[in-house]
């Protein structure tokens, strides 16, 4: 698929309206690759002009920050500081948001200032500006649950605008005991997802995953690369991959669309 | 020998509170052992912050039985401190409820009704309080960190709380002229035919008895409050006016590891400059927080505003599922500790001395720390404001970068991300195969 970089754009003296900062996980992982095509084919069918850094990309240092290395963390951001800057970027959209949160709150700081947005938000935004419409009714009906990332919700307090897409697809919206600001995390955060858990009586996922399962949904969505790792090993760990799917938002907007 | 009463309640007044006061300095120095942090911006919203949280309780009620129950007590506690006011000028002049001549019967009636029944109210959410901390098996109230002393902190204010709100109630039905008065009595008029039958003389014995031991009460639980987990009722004010106002997902980025990472990649810098002078007596700065002095005030402010109500640990995920994290625990974990360096500085004419302990390890160990996914659900929770996760962040800092202690995965973790950028180790070459796969 056509996915332009900065470069290109640059050498062709273009300058996009949006970066969509692909993270490790939307570049690396099998399952979060698959979400970071689907949010491109979104860009494309919206004629967003978009560009990514590709190759130019890396760590944005969260997991560094959050496992209590802040001198790799700061190394991360000020390389890709230089980089984001020396492109001139303004506005920035990510699928990740812990990627999300560390452009948005921990960059300004170190010299990155930029309009960050997670991609429930700008797809929000797209919406209503007129040049993305949600009207196929392939999901209609379907029971689907929502879960709150941290870095998304509780970090940033954007409980709103992923409901807001999954209700535009018409299908039956229930919530978990624990959502929105009592939301409780999948597990992967504070860079647990790169460690076992410490000792215990159970997996962080699989408690999770059981809020889940009690909405008996069908669709299990999520906006985040990491959130969705978790509660799909929680779905297998429960034997439950034939009747529940996890899907992040930008899939089913995708699929919704025929994209 | 008339005004005997009078010096004694006088004594009894002063002495109370010059300790309270003093404890209090206490309290002021050793919060002002952290580290400086600036918490004086956005005036407006502070205050805002304070007025809604603090006063108003509006995240107590995001739990609304215990929350209701908590505005009873909170309430009644305020309001029947009026009549404290009343208590210590009868005491001091020795006159007897001198508000009634001023405020006339009607009104002094509906003051001291109402004082009566919110006496009544809170007496009754008391019980239940103690039932639900000793019999209902509420898994927050019985988690290891509460065993002991927190427990019996706990049952203490309790008890403090049922036997003042009855002397109270008692010191009404037994003054014989109230009584007749027959106004501001809702409740009393009820335990007044307790003590049918009483002479005169015993009924006013009983009711002096009842008034000073109440006022004294009153002033051993306000010392009280210093040794228990109960200052929230004063601290929870300024807790809640210098919390974070920033995005919670937000973290400190530390200063001196900026200027260093800033040389570090300047191009100019010159590696073989000779240090400025003075630099080598320096001492360089320590990364994160191995002991309390490592924290800042507003760290420390929190520790002593932990009233260890344990909702931050009944929402923490790693609890949760049974690992040993306890947000609630980190807070009473930091506030015994301060107050031992505190003892140490006092023992030691005001200058700590070495005693071979800290708060990492002693106190709290570095499984609790890793086991934190910095959800922020213990700050969401918390009635005023606490910050558990700032100081699980700092403690991991001193952790990895004092110590190089991380857990070996996150090691690997963190050395692909130096290597190569990304969290495993891919090649950062391959970053956009994505674009072309399917």
């Amino acid at each position: 698929m056509n996915v332009p970089t900065m470069a290109d754009m640059m050498a062709q003296g273009k300058q996009p309206e949006v970066l969509f900062w692909v993270g490790a996980a939307g570049s690396y992982d099998d399952r979060a690759k698959k979400i970071s095509r689907a949010f491109v084919k979104i860009l494309h069918k919206a004629n967003v002009d978009f560009a990514v850094l590709g190759t130019e990309e890396s760590s944005t240092g969260d997991a560094a920050k959050r496992a209590g290395n802040e001198f790799l963390f700061q190394m991360q951001a000020m390389m890709n500081i230089e980089v984001l800057n020396g492109y001139e970027v303004k506005k920035i959209v990510t699928c990740d948001p812990h990627s999300f949160n560390t452009l948005k709150n921990e960059y300004p700081n170190l010299g990155g200032k930029y309009e960050v947005l997670h991609h429930t938000q700008f797809i929000q935004n797209l919406i209503s500006e007129g040049r993305l419409n949600i009207n196929d009714t392939t999901l209609q009906g379907k029971k689907v649950t929502f879960h709150d990332p941290c870095y998304l919700g509780r970090a940033n307090e954007v409980y709103e605008s992923p409901r807001d897409l999954i209700r535009r697809l018409g299908v039956n919206l229930t919530e978990m005991k624990r959502n929105k600001s009592t939301a409780l995390c999948c597990g992967a955060g504070g860079a647990q997802m790169f460690k076992d858990a410490e000792k215990g009586d159970k997996e962080i996922n699989i408690l999770r995953t059981e809020d889940a399962l009690e909405t008996k949904p069908d669709i299990i969505a999520t906006g985040c690369p990491y959130c969705n790792t978790m509660m799909t090993d929680g779905i297998k760990f429960k034997e439950k991959e034939a009747e529940v799917v996890v899907k992040d938002i930008a899939e089913l907007i995708a699929e919704a669309n025929n994209l | 020998m008339q005004y005997l009463p009078n010096i004694l309640f006088a004594i009894a007044l002063i002495a109370g509170i010059s300790f309270f006061v003093m404890n209090i300095r206490k309290l002021y120095r050793n919060i002002n052992l952290g580290k400086k942090i600036d918490r004086t911006d956005n005036q407006p919203e502070r205050w805002k912050n304070m007025i809604k949280i603090a006063l108003g309780q509006s995240k107590m009620v995001k739990r609304p039985f215990s929350g209701f129950l908590h505005i009873v007590v909170y309430v009644g506690f305020i309001i029947i401190n009026i009549e404290v006011l009343e208590i210590i000028i009868d005491g001091l002049f020795g006159t007897h409820r001198i508000f009634l001549g001023f405020l006339g019967d009607a009104f002094y009636g509906f003051l001291i009704g109402t004082f009566e029944i919110l006496a009544f109210l809170v007496f009754v959410a008391v019980i239940i309080f103690w039932t639900r901390r000793n019999v209902a098996n509420i898994k927050r109230f019985l988690s290891s960190e509460m065993k002991g002393w927190p427990k019996a902190d706990g049952n203490m204010i309790l008890y403090f709380e049922m036997v003042l709100m009855t002397l109270f109630i008692v010191m009404n039905a037994t003054d014989t002229s109230f009584q007749q008065a027959g106004i501001g009595n809702p409740i009393s008029q009820f335990v007044a035919p307790l003590f049918d039958g009483f002479t005169a003389e015993t009924l006013h014995l009983i009711e002096r008895a009842a008034w000073w031991i109440h006022i004294l009460g009153i002033l051993v639980f306000l010392n009280y409050l210093y040794y228990s987990k109960h200052l929230h009722i004063l601290l929870a004010f300024p807790n809640t006016f210098f919390a974070n106002l920033n995005p919670k997902g937000q973290f400190t980025n530390l200063e001196y590891v900026t200027n260093e990472v800033k040389l570090m990649m300047d191009p100019d810098a010159d590696p073989y400059a000779a240090p400025v002078e003075g630099a080598e007596e320096e001492v360089p700065e320590k990364f994160g927080a191995s002991d309390v002095l490592d924290l800042n005030k507003v760290q420390l402010l929190n520790a002593y505003t932990c009233t260890e109500c344990g909702r931050c640990t009944s929402s923490c995920p790693a609890n949760l599922t049974g690992k040993k994290l306890s947000p609630r625990k980190i807070m009473m974990d930091t506030r015994d500790r301060l107050e031992e360096v505190g003892r140490n500085i006092d023992a030691n004419g005001g200058a700590f001395k070495e005693d071979g302990k800290q708060l990492l390890n002693d106190y709290i160990t570095p499984e609790e720390l890793w086991a934190c996914t910095s959800c922020n659900a213990c700050v969401e929770e918390c009635p005023v404001n606490i910050d558990p996760l700032s100081i699980i962040m700092d403690m991991r800092r001193y952790l990895v970068m004092e110590e190089s202690a991380a857990p070996q995965e996150l090691n690997s973790m963190m050395t692909n991300i130096e290597n190569n950028g990304a969290p495993w180790p891919y090649n950062q070459q391959d970053r956009l195969n994505w674009a072309n796969e399917e």
